[in-house]
Formats: structure tokens, sequence, C-alpha cells
């Protein structure tokens, strides 16, 4: 009997020795979980989901306190892959966040901007440039279109523009089954 | 298989996978014998006619330009200039409808010919090109514009600078697709400026030896260029048997090598070059003459046009001024093919520029080109697999592509596909299978440009985040250094100056502010003089402002 308590007692103790030496020694610095989410989130930082950008709505998630179908910008797609990642259900969209938007970027109307710097200090990735009474202009390549400096301006001088298709960017579209491949207008 | 070559030599030919006889329907736009195309009014020069970044415009509306004058071009590593095809004046650059499956419109200079077709001078002939440094040909083709004319638009100087050694130099006679002719009137009618480009890009390339493929159905063109070659150069025109897509690069390679390009890699990883025979006769004018691509041979078919033929056309033309030249149209048909019919695309409009890679025109007749009915359940046949030249699964990818799931028709190789339509061609349930895939391609490549966007922002993101922490921590620290500085300086007592002293310090010091509000209340100097427009646009911004903080309080 005693032998048995002491066989055990000393198992007991050299695993727990091996597992928190473990636990020291490969301990993983940050959450990769969150990480995995963060990757699958658009980047746009814009806030919609109510949180401050997309690595706090990724902690949220993580953490089991928020859903999945928050993002506006990743639409369907970025719900079904989280719950791709987390196994959890899919979760409609509500209304407002399933309307699909145009890509668009901020565009600064010149003459109408007093030169007041709030825009740029609401822009999470900097791409507004600009001085106090100096006029502001957005960096259309570095634009994420999140509408975060829409609100804080005092003159409304802000629109989102939707960016333009052309050629070079072009996707074929999804065949349609119902109707012929291409359909073409006979030449005039 | 094994064939006799030009030299007597007898050669091994390898096959592909698949393939397709099909009805080659290459007679009729043979009847006639080529011609030029007369000079429109407008010429439209899209500033995409290459693989790469789009050109940028060299000239302003309004500018005179003379035939051979470079008029767009960029630094970009991959780019091709465009030169004017003609002299006039550059009407204006604007959106035009260009030859692409989307029928939207992209950047265009519009060119008003001015009828006397006047040359620009032209850089020197390079004619002893045996004794030139290869980078400085190279950079004459690439001043020339020219770029890959089999239709894959590529650049043509950067294909040749593989910086890899090449033993083989292969030229694409081939011209596989039904209904287009342009490449074999070419061969029989310049036959010297095709061989000479040969010379040129085997000097540039050092390879050891070049084959030229055909097509054995067409004979005329096989004997002309055999007939133009002399004894003692290293260049053969190999007769190779007539299977639809065996013009395509990695096919033609396959047959006249039995060298497979791998999975995802390129020709010259075996030590192989393959151009086509437009492109190499056209690189023949550039170093000879000097002259740039301006013009290219298009082929007018199928029984929707009246009188199919072969033209030389400048860039340009429209595709109803062209069609009008060959007699107009018949009314039998109710399409327009750029292109043939297994690879071409459907124009929405004849209203469309020929670019340097529109090599077809084809209006054909519901006989020559059905149109596919509506799309039926796949029967799970596997006709699409026998036929791939690549040895692709098109039903399992067609699966994947329709589900949207991106990553597992990556997984089944989607990017090796050479949209050559045999699988759309065989399919009895008429899946437009093609389109699945060029659909998962470009959805594909969105999605990584997505990634990539993100990932760029992320890192701007993370980024503001430091550099607002660092702000408030230099912040803080000088706060900290100005509240120990103020400790310090407390015991130790000013020195004492004279009352005078510090009486002239205040009043300089309210000399100061006085000029500073005199210099704030001084009225902005660029509101003087205003047109009555500008004041009304001023107008018209304070009352918005004014408005819009009305509105906020």
């Amino acid at each position: 009997m005693l032998i048995a308590i002491l066989t055990i007692t000393g198992l007991a103790t050299a695993f727990g020795l091996l597992l928190g030496y473990a636990n020291i020694r490969f301990h993983v610095e940050g959450d990769p979980v969150t990480d995995q989410i963060e990757a699958l989130l658009p980047q746009t930082q814009c806030g919609q989901c109510g949180f401050a950008g997309c690595r706090p709505y990724a902690e949220a998630i993580a953490g089991g306190e928020s859903e999945i179908n928050l993002c506006p910008p990743g639409g369907e797609a970025t719900m079904i892959a989280l719950s791709d990642l987390l196994g959890r259900d899919p979760v409609p969209l509500s209304e407002e966040t399933a309307e699909e938007k145009p890509k668009a970027i901020a565009l600064i109307k010149e003459q109408e901007c007093i030169g007041c710097t709030l825009c740029l200090q609401a822009c999470p990735v900097d791409a507004i440039i600009g001085a106090a009474k100096q006029m502001h202009v957005v960096i259309a390549s570095e634009c994420t279109g999140c509408e975060r400096c829409l609100p804080p301006c005092p003159v409304d001088c802000i629109v989102m523009e939707p960016i333009s298709q052309e050629s070079g960017g072009w996707r074929w579209p999804f065949p349609d089954s119902e109707h012929p491949e291409i359909v073409s207008a006979p030449p005039q | 298989m094994y064939v006799e070559s030009s030299k007597g030599k007898i050669r091994r030919l390898w096959d592909f996978h698949g393939g397709l006889h099909l009805p080659d329907n290459k007679r009729q736009s043979l009847q006639t014998d080529l011609t030029s195309a007369t000079m429109p009014a407008r010429l439209i020069l899209p500033l995409r006619q290459h693989i790469g970044e789009p050109a940028i415009p060299l000239v302003k509306p309004g500018d005179r330009v003379l035939k051979g004058e470079k008029i767009a071009d960029n630094t970009a590593p991959v780019c091709a200039p465009i030169h004017a095809p003609t002299s006039g004046i550059i009407k204006g650059i604007e959106a035009h409808s260009i030859p692409h499956p989307s029928g939207l419109n992209g950047p265009a200079i519009v060119l008003e010919v001015d009828g006397k077709d006047e040359w620009a001078d032209l850089p020197a002939p390079i004619n002893d090109f045996q004794n030139v440094d290869k980078s400085l040909l190279l950079q004459r083709i690439r001043e020339a514009g020219i770029v890959g004319l089999g239709g894959a638009t590529f650049p043509a100087a950067i294909k040749l600078n593989p910086g890899k050694a090449i033993r083989t130099l292969i030229i694409n006679g081939a011209e596989c697709e039904p209904f287009i002719t342009c490449d074999d009137l070419l061969m029989q009618g310049a036959p010297d400026r095709i061989l000479n480009g040969v010379r040129i890009l085997q000097h540039i390339l050092g390879a050891e030896e070049c084959l030229i493929g055909i097509e054995d159905n067409k004979p005329d063109a096989i004997s002309t260029l055999r007939s133009h070659l002399t004894d003692d150069e290293p260049i053969e025109v190999v007769r190779i048997p007539t299977l639809y897509p065996s013009g395509g690069e990695k096919q033609l390679i396959r047959i006249l090598t039995g060298q497979e390009v791998p999975s995802g890699g390129f020709p010259a990883q075996l030590g192989v070059i393959c151009h086509n025979v437009a492109t190499t006769a056209a690189i023949a004018d550039a170093v000879l003459e000097g002259r740039p691509l301006i013009s290219r041979l298009v082929t007018l078919t199928g029984e929707g046009i009246a009188n199919p033929c072969n033209m030389e056309v400048p860039l340009g033309i429209t595709a109803a001024d062209l069609i009008e030249q060959a007699g107009g149209y018949t009314g039998k048909s109710s399409q327009l093919i750029v292109g043939g019919p297994m690879m071409g695309f459907n124009l929405s409009t004849d209203q469309v520029p020929i670019t340097k890679g529109s090599n077809c025109l084809l209006a054909p007749s519901e006989e020559e080109v059905p149109t596919t009915g509506s799309a039926l359940a796949c029967i799970r046949c596997g006709r699409c697999a026998e036929v791939c030249p690549v040895n692709l699964l098109p039903q399992q990818m067609y699966w994947f592509s329709r589900a949207k799931e991106l990553e597992k028709v990556q997984d089944y190789n989607l990017f090796d596909c050479i949209e050559c339509g045999c699988c759309s061609h065989v399919c009895p349930s008429h899946i437009p299978l093609v389109h699945y895939f060029r659909f998962a391609k470009t959805e594909s490549w969105a999605k990584e440009k997505e990634l990539q966007a993100a990932d760029h922002a992320k890192k701007r993101h993370d980024f503001r985040i430091a550099r607002l922490e660092r702000l408030d921590a230099e912040r803080k620290a000088r706060l900290r250094k100005k509240k120990e500085d103020l400790g310090k300086k407390k015991p130790v007592k000013p020195a004492a100056k004279g009352e005078d002293a510090k009486k002239a310090a205040i009043e300089a010091a309210m000399k100061r502010a006085a000029t500073k509000k005199a210099a704030q209340q001084s009225p902005p100097k660029n509101t003087d003089n205003l047109t009555p427009a500008q004041q009304k646009q001023v107008d018209a911004v304070d009352k918005h402002r004014a408005e819009t903080t009305a509105d906020q309080e």
C-alpha cells in the first residue's frame, strides 16, 4: 500500500516537474489563436465591428466575447473563414453588415478643407498628409477605405470615391449556368 | 514518330497528351493574296497592348507625331513602348473600348491621321549584327516595342534575356488554331525576314540549334522556308503533325525536344526559348531597318465577312474599318471573335482597335462555330481529362471552381492550365469549363492581392501605434526633465539685475507681441483681385462651412 502511494506520488511529482519545465522552456509569446484570427481579418482597422481595430476584435473573438459576424469589409467570406478556423457554427451576417459596398477610398475636397488635422489623427494607417492650416490630401494607394476620417471632419469635406473598375484588375465573372457563357451583341 | 527535317536529317518527334483534330477552316482566308489595309482617318492606340505595366503617354493632345515616333513608354521593367503607326495629330488621350474580354474601356491615344505618312528619324540599321554587343541588340528590340505576336504579348526583349544558357531556339510557326492563317502567309511571303530574325536571335542567345516547327497543313510555308535556308546554317525547318494545340509553347517544346516544362517553370530552365514567327520577323525589321512595331498581319475570316483575307494593318485601326475593307458583313454571323474559335473571346462592339496581340477577326456562321447552349449537368464522362494537353483533371477542377474552393483548384494545378479550350470543346454537357478556370484564376489573383494589401495596412497600422507610443513616451520624458530642472533651479536665485534691465526686457516683449498681433490681423494676401467665378467658389465653400458648423452645434 505504502509503496503504491509513494510510486504514484513520485510519478506525479516527476511529471509535474516535467510539465512545469516544458511550460517555461516552450513558452509561446502572445496568443497564437489571436494571430491566426487576425490574419483572416481584412486589416482595414475600420472599427465597424465595435472594437478599436482588427487586433482588438481578434482578441475578443479568441476570448469568446464576440460573435464572428461583425466584420463588414470582410463580409461573408471572412465569417466563413473564421467559422472554419474556430470550429464555430457560421452565423448569418446582420443586415447592415451584409450590405456589400463597392470598394471606395477617401477623397478630400480640397477647396473646403480648413486644415484642422482631425482626420490625420483619425487615420489608422497614416494615409493622410497635411499640417495645421494646410490643405490635407489622402494618399490613394495607402487608403484602406475604412471611413474613420469621415466623422471627425468639422466641415464634411471628405467623400468616399468608389474605385473605378478598369480592365487591368478585372475578374472573370462566375459562369452563369442558366445562360450561354458569353452574351454578345451581334455587331452592327 | 520520325520526320525528315530540312537538313536531310531524321529527327525524332514526341507527342503530348490529349489534343484535338479540329476542322482547320484555313482555306477560306487563303483564297486571296495578302493586301495592305488603307489607312483610316483615325487610329486608336491603347496604352496596354502588352503584358506588364501600361505605357505612359509621351505626347499631349495637339502634338504632331511622325510615323514610327515613340508616343508612349514606361520605365517599369516589364513594359513595351508604343509608336505612331503613321504621321498625324494627337487628338486626345481618353478611355476607349479595347479588345478585352470584359468589354471595359481602357486608356488609349487617339491619333488623327494626316495622310502624309511621313517617317520620323529611325535609328540606324545594324547590318553586321554578328559583331555587335548583345545588349545593344536587346535595347533595340525593346525600343522597337516588340512583344510576342502569337497572342501572349510578352515583351520580347525580356524573354531574350533569360540569364541561363540556351541550347535550342524554337520558332513557332505551328499556327494550330483553326481559321487563322496570318503566320502561314507571312512564312510564304517573307521568309527572308523570318530567317534574318532567327539569325539575330541565335546570335543574341548563343543557341546551338534552331528548330522552326510548322504544322503539316502548311506545305507551302515549309517548302518556302526550306528553299531560303543556306546549307551551313544550324537552322532546321521541322514538319510536325497537325494537332491542336501543338502551337502552345510548352506543347511545341515537347513535340520538338521531348522535354517537358515543369509545372510553374519556364522553358529557359530547359535551355529552350520559343518565339513566334511574326515576332521574329518584327525583330529583323527593328534590327536591320530600325523600324519599330507599327503594323501586323491580321486574318479576317468566317462566313460573316464578305471577302475573307489577310491584311497587313496599322496598329490602332478599328475592327469595323477593317471589316468594311474586307467587303463588310454578310449577316451570316451573330458573333465577332478576336483570336481563334478556341482561345479567342467575343467582342461586344466592333469599334475596338487592332492591337499588337490581335491576330484574327473571326465572324463565324452558326455551322462554323456553334454557340453553346445552356450547360447541362456534368455526367463525369472524363473526356475533358482525355483531351487535356497539360494532363490536368478539368472535371475535378470544375467542381472546385464551382464551389469557389480556390485552394483546392490550385492543388489540381489550376495555374498550369493554358486555356486552350479543348475540354470545353469536347464536353457533351456544354459546360464552359475554361470560363470556370479563368474565373478561378482571376479570383485567386485578386485574393492574393487583397492579402498583400491587408498585410501592408497592418504594417502601417502597427507602425503608427508604435510611433504614437514613442511620441507619448518622449513627451512624458520631456515633462519630467522640465520638472526636475525647475526643482533644481528654485534654490538658485537668478542673478539680481538692475531695475532698468528688467523694464527694458518687458518693453521689448510687449513690442514683439504688438508686431505679431499686427501681422496676424493683416488679411490673407491671396484673396485680392479674384475673378467673379473664384469669388463665387469661395462664397459657396464659406456657406457650406458655415452650414455644417451650424449643424454640428
